[in-house]
């Protein structure tokens, strides 16, 4: 049953809002979430950024670097040391995923289109909605900050496993003897992340308490798009994950700064002569606390794009989505398993092995839930009157992506095999494909489809399309050979591998895989130059450019302040009912009465 | 099999070939699920593309049969790999009784390997044919991964706990020992090899580089340490005998018991106070930051062979000559 909406007293229509107001310190929804939108497109260049320098290194190991070797300071004799190697590679992962991914599949989709799909004026609290924005700000200018710190920003991996990250000097010592850039740039590390989770619990708890209580008239819970549930889900496992991860971040902060030893060993380390004095904790505590957090937050990071991606693939094949009530039980229970196999990250950890059957177990059966998603888009296209826009074609891509990331998942799963893999390039390949190419495919699906609403223009379809080949093309041939170079024996995180003659075969094909890298990255200014080219000369957008049937394309493109002129909506329907047998078109909005057996909180 | 892919790395231990055929089958459950989804997405993607403006498809909201076939047929590929998988697993897990032990410790960035018979290596471990090794390994400061390719074995070895894994090689010849989990700058640099010999081979290099045995230097650090001053049957009970402690259960304080394995045997020396046995009096002073990790082993390796009356007599301790430090 919705809850009806308490009814706006005050005029909607126009209240005049200054600049700051309006653009900066802006309490509404979708300012909020074009405010991620923008500064997670920032970040994805700087991330990516890095990330074209690891793949540089990787390419051409300790080269003489052109052009880049340059920017250099003198001492390193214009190629690349490893203390910045492992900088990099650190920050890549930390800014993608803290700063990019999840800001801009919570943050930036999760505020404008819930309220706008479940006919809201807004989000239950608007004030909290425009703290968790502006709390990611400290975030990102404290992990700016460490780069230029002592001894650089952190430097022990997005993971930050102790002890190699948690050693510290006492005494007021500064730095970590462990690695140069595990001392301060580690404490702003933890820091910032401490901000980036309290933004991202602040987003959370609003989006549920706004999924339940503000729903217009009609719109029950099986009647929302799966955009809605996916986000519904996501806020549940980030309100149910993230206190475990702030935990760990503060007692690793404790380590650092006043000495506490909650991962420090019981005996304590020797680094050559120095010892560092006998600690009582764990360091495997750690990595459980992390990834207690950090596999839900895997699939905070793709169950948004898979709910986007079935409201877009239904939109543009002109056909219902294919089992409704199974994709929402497969989403459900994606993130119930996802809480049950965090071990399967630290199988080769030293943990008791029975407790890893448990996680193998559990681990193997989120490949049923993942086939019934896959199957469903399918079932979805079967038949259909399918619309080749730019947005479906990302859609179809986050699909055959997410196929390959899925499959090559199951080899983490089958424990034995995880033994030869883990650590190695395998799973850089993995996490690339589920992480990068199936939730960007997604994202830039979303960004096509919902740009129209924002901007109330059109982005150019020839500049997609261009776009999109391109991406999917050099995204293939950079991310595919390393599974190759994975099962190969190729470790992660090396800064130079042609010390080894077992891997000297294998160099060309890395030096392949960053010259894909580096058009992958150029590639990406295509969708810059078209997302702001169409913001000012973009064609005209209507209210419902692609004829589609949720409720965000009952507002004005862009909406107004309160989103819906006058009374909000109400629902008679599903979101998905195209080539609905009572009507002309080929699709009737939920919001559309279609004779006298359609009242508002009706059957469904 | 494996050679007949360029990339792939020989074949040189027992589970390697099982891990491997899993691999396979895993690969072509993979191969055959991305060819058909891809095949039909490509194909409904085509057949399906619009046609024109106004035909209206027929509303399709689901199949109950359909949604069943592709829940349980994955089921049972994914419950055939998790059984196949828990085999090998186990296997992995459990080494054979009369394995060859050998103790490790990693440190930036290197590795320390010493046998039992005393013999020590630095960033090289020999090993022989045919006889399986168990490695107890532990680290002196981050986290590192023992990681040997050719034997698709691969563990974390973690500051403060003992982690254990076990192979046995089948090929002779020299292979590379990575270090799998990052460990700071010098990471790729932790550069090792296994070299693996014939037993016959094997043996005659064990003599030639013998010192004393694992055992015996454990002899001398258990004198020098002055443990055997207590731990004497002529000591007046101050402490108990230590013969035919390892792998024994031991009856605490608090009236649990507890296996005296390598970890518990570290523990106690390190922490004394934290597992108290019953009836003995928390007298022992701590020897956290007296002794390195390399002679941690060698202690343990001396305890787990101390037999019924083999506790030396306390007059040694004086002639015992002193252990050379390695550092």
């Amino acid at each position: 049953m919705s809850i009806s909406q308490p009814i706006p007293t005050h005029d909607h229509t126009q209240i005049e809002l200054g600049f700051l107001r309006k653009y900066i310190f802006s309490e509404d929804h979708k300012m909020i979430g074009i405010q991620f939108l923008f500064s997670g497109m920032i970040f994805l260049f700087l991330g990516g950024a890095l990330a074209l320098l690891v793949r540089l290194q990787i390419g051409w190991p300790y080269g003489n670097l052109p052009m880049v070797g340059n920017w250099f300071p003198a001492s390193w004799g214009g190629k690349m040391s490893p203390e910045f190697y492992t900088m990099i590679f650190s920050m890549h992962a930390t800014i993608m995923i803290f700063f990019v991914i999840i800001p801009w599949l919570t943050g930036a989709f999760g505020n404008f289109l819930i309220p706008l799909q479940i006919g809201a004026r807004d989000m239950a609290f608007p004030k909290l909605n425009m703290l968790s924005y502006w709390v990611m700000w400290p975030s990102f200018i404290l992990m700016l900050i460490s780069f230029f710190v002592a001894g650089g920003a952190a430097g022990s991996g997005w993971t930050a496993y102790p002890t190699l990250s948690s050693a510290a000097m006492p005494d007021g010592m500064t730095g970590s003897p462990a690695s140069p850039n595990s001392g301060t740039g580690q404490v702003l590390w933890l820091i910032s992340l401490l901000f980036a989770g309290v933004s991202s619990m602040m987003g959370s708890v609003n989006y549920i308490t706004t999924i339940i209580n503000m729903r217009c008239p009609g719109m029950t819970l099986m009647r929302m798009p799966m955009t809605i549930w996916a986000m519904f889900v996501t806020a549940i496992l980030q309100a149910m994950a993230l206190p475990v991860l702030t935990v760990a971040i503060i007692l690793q902060l404790l380590d650092k700064t006043i000495g506490t030893t909650f991962f420090l060993p019981p005996a304590g380390m020797a680094f050559g002569n120095w010892h560092t004095g006998p600690g009582g904790g764990q360091p495997l505590l750690w990595q459980h606390l992390f990834w207690f957090y950090s596999h839900p937050a895997v699939y905070i990071m793709i169950l948004p794009a898979m709910g986007m991606v079935s409201d877009i693939i239904s939109t543009f094949a002109r056909k219902p989505l294919f089992g409704y009530r199974p994709m929402v039980y497969a989403i459900a229970g994606i993130a119930g398993l996802g809480f049950i196999v965090w071990g399967h990250h630290m199988f080769q950890s030293g943990m008791d092995p029975r407790l890893g059957t448990g996680f193998m177990i559990a681990t193997i059966m989120i490949a049923l839930p993942s086939a019934v998603k896959t199957f469903n888009w399918l079932g979805t296209i079967w038949q259909g009157n399918i619309q080749y826009t730019s947005a479906m074609l990302n859609a179809l891509a986050f699909v055959s992506m997410f196929v390959i990331g899925g499959l090559s998942g199951i080899f983490m799963a089958a424990t034995p095999v995880d033994v030869y893999i883990h650590d190695t390039y395998f799973i850089v390949a993995h996490i690339h494909y589920v992480l990068f190419m199936s939730t960007i495919f997604g994202i830039y699906a979303g960004v096509y489809y919902w740009y129209p609403k924002m901007f109330g223009r059109m982005m150019s379809e020839t500049l997609g399309k261009i776009h999109f080949a391109l991406t999917f093309l050099s995204a293939n041939a950079t991310f595919y050979p390393m599974h190759i170079i994975g099962v190969g024996g190729h470790p992660r995180r090396y800064f130079d591998i042609t010390i080894y003659d077992t891997f000297q075969h294998l160099q060309p094909l890395n030096a392949f895989m960053t010259v894909a890298a580096i058009i992958l990255g150029f590639v990406q200014f295509i969708f810059v130059a078209n997302f702001f080219w169409s913001l000012f000369f973009g064609k005209k957008a209507n209210r419902n450019p692609w004829h589609s049937n949720s409720l965000e394309w009952a507002a004005p493109s862009p909406p107004p302040h309160g989103n819906f002129e006058g009374n909000v909506p109400s629902v008679y329907r599903g979101p998905y009912e195209y080539g609905h047998p009572e009507t002309q078109e080929d699709y009737l909005p939920q919001f559309e009465p279609n004779g006298p057996k359609d009242t508002p909180g009706g059957s469904h | 099999m494996g050679s007949a892919i360029m990339l792939w790395p020989e074949q040189a231990s027992t589970i390697a070939s099982q891990i491997d055929t899993l691999f396979w089958f895993v690969t072509a459950v993979g191969l055959i699920f991305s060819l058909i989804i891809g095949a039909t997405l490509v194909g409904l993607a085509i057949q399906y593309r619009r046609q024109s403006e106004t035909f209206v498809p027929t509303p399709v909201h689901g199949s109950t049969i359909l949604e069943l076939a592709w829940s349980i047929i994955p089921l049972g590929l994914v419950m055939v790999m998790f059984f196949w998988g828990l085999f090998i697993y186990v296997d992995y897990n459990r080494a054979p009784e009369n394995a060859m032990e050998v103790y490790v410790t990693g440190k930036q960035w290197m590795w320390h390997l010493q046998h039992v018979g005393g013999q020590r290596e630095i960033n090289t471990l020999h090993i022989p044919t045919g006889r399986p090794v168990r490695l107890i390994m532990t680290s002196e400061d981050v986290i590192h991964d023992f990681y040997v390719p050719a034997f698709r074995v691969k563990m974390d070895v973690v500051p403060g706990k003992y982690s254990y894994l076990w192979f046995e090689a089948t090929k002779p010849g020299t292979y590379d020992l990575f270090c799998a989990a990052y460990c700071g700058t010098e990471h790729s640099r932790m550069i090792g090899k296994i070299v693996v010999m014939e037993p016959s081979e094997f043996d005659r290099w064990l003599t030639q580089s013998a010192d004393r045995s694992l055992a015996l230097q454990g002899r001398q650090l258990f004198q020098k340490l002055q443990c055997i001053t207590c731990h004497h049957p002529e000591a007046n009970n101050r402490a108990p005998i230590l013969e035919g402690l390892y792998g024994k259960r031991v009856q605490l304080e608090d009236g649990t018991t507890v296996l005296a394995d390598e970890a518990y045997i570290r523990e106690s020396i390190l922490y004394p106070k934290k597992k108290i046995r019953a009836g003995w009096k928390p007298i022992m002073p701590t020897y956290d930051q007296q002794v390195t990790q390399d002679e941690l082993i060698r202690v343990i390796a001396y305890l787990k062979g101390l037999k019924q009356g083999e506790t030396p007599p306390l007059v040694q301790q004086s002639d015992a000559p002193a252990v050379k430090d390695e550092k």
